[in-house]
Parts: structure tokens; C-alpha cells; sequence
């Protein structure tokens, strides 16, 4: 399962970032790695991007990078 | 003057970090280096006592702002940096910093330390910048910022542990407190005396060979920061770098090779291994609650970012802005004009009458008072930008525009600097450093002009309180001057959204460069910041008034002033022998035709068959020109040329009043209807007359194609604008 299709308030653990390119480079950089902990919080009123809290932050990332990120429940 | 000559010439010959501070009388160089939104400025401020040398304005050069801190035995010079992730720079804001870290940054020398902060909040995070950091090898205090928003939370952290584990002072700091100065300071001073180094993470064994192998190498010294970089930087700035100071593209290329086949990549492991680190250092550290404490930020959020009720809260944030804006400009225009008609009486009283009175009354108090009444607008705008800015709503506001504005080929990043281009396009276009992708960026510059700044307004204030109607309706609740304002407000973001997407259909096509922000916790917002920003605008805003304007409106002055030639008042004096004028109807007559003969209206007559179709005189074509340098320099303007006009014995109590009094040479019809004020409005709502602006789009996109681009477009589409709706006024018969 892909972090695109986690509902709202369900915490999951990212198992593989399948993406490629300097955002989700970026996004490993600020602690999106294998093993941590993500909780989607909602989506921006048209449906993208998504809120998520990761570790103790929140952050706002777009369907385009969270579909190649893998999670499964923790 | 001797000793910055002297210091220039050290600096080029030996690297400062390997100078010992202390025994050299010129000040260390302290970066200040962090995540966004840990605290960096307050610190900044905090440390320096708000002695910040900022050039935010053009004229000056557009720098790092730096600041003496305070209270040390040893000079030292703070660097406030922008924020930053990562030494693997995205955007243009975050290369300017692994620059100066690198001693790469023109024009500065490296600094001799580094003063990092971290949000203890969120400390895993913060801690991967850090440990890059450590990898340059300069000394480094740790300042662990936000211990109070921590404990609240119910998170301690055991700075002294941290300490021992980093191997540089962590230092507690509450960065808006000013007792949290003494022991970051006396920790800096430690740390440039004893240098003492910063734990560093273990790569994995194979890699660490490689960039131990690649430091040591032949070709240029490298840390162990620049190495990492060199091997993940294929055909970047770092290995064009390497090449050029006389490192080995074979050797480059054998080692990555040599990674490659051991199925090592380079970025990933070495942010799995930083956060390993990460993890078991910070273990015993952090100390959290068993159960978490209300989270506030959460519970606004499922408001403010609500499917339906983010966009109703965003729209009404918006209309409370504007709102507050117009409001706020009525009652201080009102005050000021009448303070301004009272001084004019009062100047022309005591000076005799003649070129003096003239230049007093006409030139200075009509134009630059008059440009001076809109200081308070200004003021509010940047104040309520700013309080939307500190307590965080702006990254909601990105975040909730994202998907909009990718419809235009940007993201929501694009959004901020847009959205604060209504205070000043100035700003704004430095703010787009944050965008990483660079066509992206410049489309966003380019459009920045489109947006309503503050200089606009009195234009449109002035137009709509001496032509628009007083209608209510509603009960009093809508106004039609609120519904013009506006509409004016609104006609730069609509030109702009067929120009945005033309820009990246056609000069800047490519895919999207992403979007991806942090959405930090809502605070209330800090008194200082508001201020400090408050009074850049108005001390910016007030010294052009000072110098440009002032200028121009002398020279525009002048111009309409001279030449008195002794044959107009033959005439005219004629005229009123013939046609037994009384005195008054002289000096009016005298007066208008002065003018008439003046060097500006030869001027403003030359140019008038290309203003005409809109339906204005040589008078408004005349003040449009000269409104080049900024574009509130027109109502200045239209205010020397229509006093110029006047009887000439009183001054006129209203620029209004003025312009409502004039009328067409040959009809005797009012030069200022409805549709020729919409035009006027509309035409400055796109126009590109910021002198300033256009200097700082040169800056930023290192050209000087796309100011005159910006200049010759926006312009062509404001005059267009402006003719179409004088026309379309005209046939409704407004």
C-alpha cells in the first residue's frame, strides 16, 4: 500500500521509497525513511497535496511523491 | 578604510578557519545555520540586539544580513543565513548557504565558526543538518532552541548529555529571552579558543574509504562535507568546482564506478546512516510523556485546512485584510490632507507670492505630502502580512493553493511570494529563493508585478474617493468604492494567470519542479517581528518618498513652472482689458496659461495623440511618465500640474477637488469621468512603472533581459487594459 491510499489518522510505517529525483531525496532528508512512523492528517480542499505528521512535524507533500512511497500498518 | 583593505588581502591569502580568532583585531565570522521556522532571526536579534545591517531595498546591495553580537570579549559578526534542510541544496536560498559554508560566497570571507540552531521540539530532524555541519570541521555551538515550547509538551532534553555525545556545546536556549545571550556567547568563545571537534557520523565502511580516498587525493583540500557532495554531484556546481581547481575527473569517475558495483548508493546510505546516528545518540536525550499533551496546532488545523472551511476561512482572512486596509486608509487620508491643506495656507501666508510660494505650496507640500498620506496603508498591509506570516497560516495557505497553482505550471511555494507582492513586489521577488526549480522561480518573478502593491493604492484611492459614487447597498454592509477597490485588486491576479501560463508554455517550459513544505505549529505571533517589519516599509517607503519622489517632483515642477514668458501675460493681459475680467479671473487665466505654455506641456502635448484614444489629456499622459521611477509618484504629480493650474493666490485645499475642477481646453467637458478614472486605475493596476521592482527582477534573475521584458510586456498590456476600459465605459455611458 502506498502512502496515496492510507486514510486520514491511521499511523503507518513507511516499509520502502520506491521514488527517484531530488524531492524525495529531500523528503528522506527530513526523516521520511525506511521505518518511520507517518500519519496522514487530511488533503488541501482540491485533494492534493496531503498533510502528514511525520515523527514530530508536519509537512505537506504532493500524491505525485507519496504514491512511491510503500507503508504498511503499524 | 585601512583595515578593510588589509582584511581583504588575508583573507585571500590564507583561509580564515585557520586563523586563530582570537589574536587578529578584525571580527569572527559566525554563521548562524538551521531548519526554517527554529528561531533563527529572533536569535539573530537577540544576540545582536536588533543591530541588524539589512538591505532589503534596492539601490543598496541586496546581502546576507549581519549584525556585531553583543557582550564578547572577542569581536565577533553574526550571519544570519536563510533555512536550510540540507548541504544537498534544492533551492537557490539553501546554495547560498552551503556557499558561504564552503568559503565560496563572493565578496565574503568563510566563517571562522558556526553557531547552529535546532528546534527541540524536533530534534531528529534538526540533528541531519547538524551533523553535516560537522563534517566541515569549523568549530560549532549548538543552540537548542524552543526548550519552553518543549516543555509545555512534556519534552525534556538533556542538553549537557547532548553535549558529550556531539562533542560541541548544546546550549538551552529560550531564543526570544535575552538572558539566553550570555551562555551562547560565552559557548562561541569557548568553542573559537579551543576548537574542539564535533562527533562525526560513521558511513558505512566502504563509502567512508571512498571519500577518505577522495580527500586525500591529489587535486584540491576537501572536508569531508565537500567529498560527500563531490560524489553524489554528477555534472553539478560541486564537480564543475573540483574540475576547475585541478581535480581528477578519472578519479571521480573511478570511485563513483567503484560504488556503483558495490550496489552502494551514495544518498541514501548516507541519510540512513546519519538518522541511525541520530537515533542512538538522541536515546536517554529526549525524554517525552507517557501520554502526548493536547495538541492546539492539530485542532486549528482541522479548521483552517478544512476541506470546506479552509477555503471559506482563506477567502474571509483575505476580505478582512482588504477590509481593514480601506478602512484604515479612509480615516489617515482624511487626517493627513487636512493637515497638509492647513500647512499650504499656513506657507502661503508668510512666503510672498512669486517662484517660492509656488515651489512650497505646488512642489513640495502637494506632492510629496500628498505621497506621504499613504505611509499608513503601507503600514497596515505589511503588519497583517506579517502577523499572517509569523503565526504560521502562510504555510497553510501555500499548502491549501498548491493544487491551484499547479494548474499554472508552479506550485504552492509561489503562492507566498505572490500573496506578500500586495504589499510590495520588492520583497516578494527576494522571497522566491525558496523555489528550487528555476523556471518555476522566474515565471513566479515576472508575475510578481502583476499583484497589487501598495503603491498602487493611492492611486486607486484617490481615483475612486473623488470619482466613484457613494452608493450603498446591502444596508451600509457593501460599499461601491469597497466593490471598485476590489475589482481593481483583483485584475492583476486575473492578467496574470493567462501570462503565467504562457511563460511556461513558451520561455520557461519543463515539467513542475514539485512541492513539498513543512506546515509548522501555529504561534502567536511575535510583537517585535510585526514591528521590525513595519518599520522597514514605512522607513523605505518614507525615505523614497524623500529622494525620488521629491526629485522628480521638482524636476516636474520646474518644468511646469518655466518659462514665464513675458509675451503669455501680455496676452492674457489683453484679453482681460478687452473683456473687463476682475482680478481673480486674471490671475486664474494667468495661471492656466503659464501652464499651457510650460516646457511639460510641450512635453505632455508631444506624447498626448498616443494617450488620447484612452480619453486622457497631456496633464495625465505627462504624469504617467514621469511616474516611471514609482508608480505612486503620479498622484504627486497630478497634484503639482493641477495646483500649477490654479488660481495661483490659494492653494487648493484638495488634490480632489482639483481634479475634478478640470476641464478640456476646446469643449470645456471634465477631463476626469468615471471611465477615464477607471482607466487611469486600471492602467496603473498593470503597468510596470517600480523602477525598483525591475532592478530587483534584474538582480535576482541575473539579466537584464527579463526586466525589460516585464517592462515592455507590462506595459503594452496596461495600456491596452486601459483603452478597452475607458472605451467600455464610454459606450455604457458611465
Amino acid at each position: 500500500m502506498s502512502l496515496l491510499d492510507v486514510p486520514p489518522s491511521r499511523p503507518v510505517r513507511v516499509t520502502a521509497i520506491r521514488g527517484t529525483g531530488p524531492l524525495t531525496h529531500r523528503l528522506m532528508e527530513m526523516g521520511l525513511i525506511e521505518g518511520a512512523v507517518v500519519e496522514v492528517l487530511g488533503r488541501a480542499p482540491l485533494g492534493d497535496p496531503l498533510h502528514v505528521r511525520l515523527g514530530d512535524y508536519e509537512l505537506s507533500l504532493r500524491g505525485d511523491e507519496a504514491q512511491f512511497i510503500d507503508v504498511a500498518a503499524t | 578604510m585601512r583595515a578593510s583593505v588589509d582584511n581583504r588581502a588575508t583573507t585571500d591569502t590564507v583561509t580564515s578557519a585557520a586563523l586563530p580568532a582570537a589574536r587578529v583585531a578584525r571580527p569572527s565570522i559566525i554563521a548562524l545555520v538551521g531548519n526554517p521556522n527554529t528561531g533563527k532571526s529572533s536569535l539573530f536579534n537577540t544576540l545582536t540586539g536588533f543591530r541588524r545591517h539589512v538591505a532589503n531595498y534596492p539601490g543598496v546591495t541586496v546581502d546576507i544580513g549581519s549584525g556585531p553580537v553583543r557582550g564578547t570579549r572577542l569581536p565577533m559578526e553574526l550571519l544570519d543565513l536563510p533555512g536550510s534542510y540540507s548541504l544537498a541544496a534544492l533551492s537557490p536560498d539553501e546554495t547560498l548557504v552551503s556557499d558561504l559554508l564552503g568559503g565560496r560566497f563572493e565578496g565574503h570571507r568563510p566563517p571562522d565558526a558556526i553557531l547552529a540552531i535546532v528546534d527541540a521540539t524536533n530534534l531528529p530532524r534538526n540533528l541531519y543538518l547538524v551533523s553535516q555541519l560537522a563534517d566541515i570541521g569549523l568549530p560549532m555551538v549548538v543552540a537548542v532552541n524552543m526548550i519552553d515550547v518543549a516543555r509545555a509538551r512534556g519534552i525534556a532534553v538533556d542538553c549537557e548529555l547532548l553535549s558529550r555525545r556531539l562533542g560541541v556545546p548544546a546550549v538551552p536556549v529560550i531564543a526570544t529571552q535575552q538572558s539566553c545571550a550570555a551562555p551562547v556567547v560565552a559557548a562561541l568563545e569557548r568553542v573559537l579558543a579551543e576548537r574542539p571537534a564535533a562527533a562525526r557520523v560513521p558511513l558505512p565502511d566502504a563509502l567512508e574509504q571512498e571519500v577518505a580516498d577522495l580527500a586525500r587525493c591529489a587535486g584540491p583540500p576537501l572536508n569531508r562535507a565537500e567529498a560527500l557532495r563531490l560524489l553524489v554531484d554528477c555534472g553539478g556546481g560541486a564537480e564543475q568546482r573540483y574540475l576547475e581547481r585541478g581535480g581528477s575527473a578519472q578519479e571521480l569517475a573511478r570511485i563513483r564506478a567503484r560504488l556503483a558495483a558495490a550496489g552502494i548508493d551514495v544518498l541514501r546510505s548516507e541519510v540512513r546512516a546519519r538518522y541511525r546516528w541520530i537515533h542512538a545518540l538522541l536515546e536517554g536525550v529526549i525524554t517525552r510523556p507517557a501520554t502526548p499533551v493536547i495538541n492546539w496546532s492539530r485542532r486549528i488545523d482541522r479548521v483552517l485546512t478544512h476541506k470546506l472551511g479552509g477555503g471559506v476561512c482563506l477567502l474571509l482572512v483575505l476580505f478582512v485584510v482588504f477590509e481593514l486596509l480601506f478602512r484604515g486608509a479612509e480615516i489617515c487620508m482624511r487626517a493627513i490632507e487636512q493637515g497638509l491643506g492647513v500647512s499650504a495656507v499656513w506657507a502661503a501666508r508668510i512666503l510672498p507670492p512669486g517662484a517660492l510660494r509656488s515651489l512650497v505650496t505646488d512642489g513640495l507640500i502637494a506632492g510629496v505630502g500628498g505621497v506621504l498620506t499613504f505611509v499608513p496603508q503601507i503600514v497596515i498591509l505589511f503588519a497583517l502580512l506579517a502577523v499572517l506570516e509569523d503565526c504560521g497560516y502562510m504555510a497553510r495557505v501555500a499548502h491549501m493553493n498548491d493544487r491551484l497553482m499547479r494548474g499554472l505550471g508552479l506550485s504552492g511555494r509561489a503562492f507566498i511570494p505572490l500573496l506578500s507582492s500586495f504589499a510590495c513586489a520588492v520583497p516578494a521577488i527576494m522571497g522566491t529563493r525558496t523555489i528550487a526549480d528555476r523556471r518555476e522561480r522566474f515565471t513566479t518573478i515576472l508575475l510578481a508585478p502583476f499583484m497589487s502593491c501598495s503603491a498602487r493604492l493611492p492611486v486607486y484611492v484617490l481615483m475612486i474617493s473623488a470619482f466613484v459614487p457613494d452608493q450603498r447597498y446591502l444596508g451600509g454592509w457593501v460599499t461601491l468604492h469597497g466593490l471598485v477597490m476590489l475589482a481593481m485588486y483583483l485584475i492583476g491576479p486575473t492578467v496574470a494567470l493567462p501570462v503565467a501560463w504562457l511563460l511556461r508554455k513558451t520561455a520557461f517550459a519543463g515539467p513542475t519542479g514539485g512541492f513539498l513544505l513543512e506546515l509548522p505549529s501555529y504561534k502567536l505571533p511575535r510583537l517585535r517581528a510585526i514591528w521590525q517589519r513595519m518599520y522597514f516599509a514605512a522607513h523605505a517607503f518614507v525615505v523614497r518618498a524623500g529622494t525620488i519622489i521629491l526629485l522628480v517632483n521638482l524636476i516636474v515642477w520646474t518644468l511646469g513652472y518655466f518659462p514665464r514668458s513675458a509675451a503669455v501675460r501680455e496676452s492674457v493681459e489683453r484679453q482681460a482689458r478687452a473683456a473687463d475680467w476682475d482680478e481673480q479671473r486674471l490671475e486664474r487665466e494667468l495661471a492656466g496659461a503659464y501652464v499651457r505654455a510650460s516646457y511639460l506641456a510641450r512635453v505632455g502635448k508631444f506624447i498626448e495623440p498616443l494617450v488620447r484614444p484612452i480619453g486622457w489629456d497631456w496633464r495625465i499622459g505627462t504624469a504617467v511618465i514621469a511616474s516611471f521611477p514609482a508608480r505612486e509618484v503620479v498622484v504627486a504629480t497630478l497634484g503639482t500640474i493641477y495646483n500649477l493650474g490654479d488660481a495661483g493666490t490659494q492653494p487648493s485645499d484638495s488634490l480632489r477637488a482639483a481634479l475634478r475642477q478640470a476641464r478640456w481646453p476646446d469643449s470645456g467637458a471634465p477631463v476626469f469621468t468615471v471611465p477615464v478614472a477607471l482607466s487611469l486605475m486600471v492602467f496603473y493596476a498593470l503597468c510596470a512603472q517600480c523602477a525598483s521592482t525591475l532592478v530587483m527582477i534584474g538582480r535576482e534573475t541575473r539579466s537584464w533581459l527579463w526586466p525589460v521584458v516585464s517592462f515592455a510586456g507590462m506595459t503594452t498590456i496596461a495600456y491596452f487594459a486601459a483603452w478597452g476600459v475607458a472605451a467600455a465605459g464610454r459606450a455604457l455611458g458611465l
